[in-house]
């Protein structure tokens, strides 16, 4: 029941695939700024390998200000500032990879 | 590997000297430390590159956070974990490090994730 976050391009960092090394069933995974590039259906082979049991999240506002509104992979749900908030309540704990 | 139910977690990821955020950490540690808060360490990626020995920082004018580290467990801070595939992909033997530490695979940095009480992410 850990809530990732990840703001580093995958293309540029290391950071998703730590996080993928580290993530459990009950997890989520929560893309913002550069992270969101991750959630492009171009890089989805990565993250869509990852078990139902981890919900995935990318942050509307980012995903927006970079363009990427048509090429998200249908594995993440788009969520707003506010849902970030629940979700952190939600989850007990935060893991951010930056 | 026996953390304790309230134990904090503290991932280190970032070499020691490229920019501020391992001495930040370190210096985090050593404050929640002096709290006697129950703490765990765990090194991964680059973060592993902060217990390599002769570390030398005089060229650079940097605090030499290697001559820290070795002191935690006077604090009482004495569980150091680090990943394998870290080590393995930088060619580093956990027994060269400055700090007495234990191994784990990634099913064991799962559960030591999942069994800390909270994280503070470096």
């Amino acid at each position: 029941m850990i809530l990732h976050t990840v703001n580093k391009s995958p293309h540029t960092s290391n950071c998703l695939q730590s996080c993928l090394r580290t993530l459990s069933d009950q997890d989520a995974l929560l893309l913002i700024e550069d992270g969101v590039y991750a959630a492009d259906n171009h890089y989805a082979n990565q993250t869509e390998a990852l078990g139902e049991e981890i919900t995935l999240y990318v942050l509307k506002a980012d995903v927006d200000a970079r363009g990427l509104q048509n090429r998200l992979s249908s594995r993440f749900q788009v969520i707003d500032d506010a849902a970030f908030v629940d979700l952190c309540v939600q989850y007990p704990k935060t893991q951010s990879w930056y | 590997m026996s953390t304790t139910a309230k134990n904090i977690l503290a991932v280190m990821r970032t070499g020691p000297y490229g920019n501020q955020t391992a001495k930040e950490a370190l210096d985090a540690v050593l404050t929640a430390a002096a709290f006697e808060l129950p703490l765990s360490l765990l090194f991964m990626d680059d973060g592993v590159f902060q217990l390599l020995p002769q570390q030398d920082t005089q060229g650079i004018g940097a605090k030499d956070l290697s001559a820290t580290l070795p002191v935690l467990p006077m604090y009482d801070v004495e569980r150091f974990y680090v990943e394998q595939s870290s080590l393995e992909s930088r060619g580093i033997n956990s027994a060269e490090l400055i700090l007495p530490v234990e191994v784990l695979d990634s099913e064991q940095v799962k559960v030591l994730f999942a069994e800390s009480a909270s994280i503070l992410s470096f």
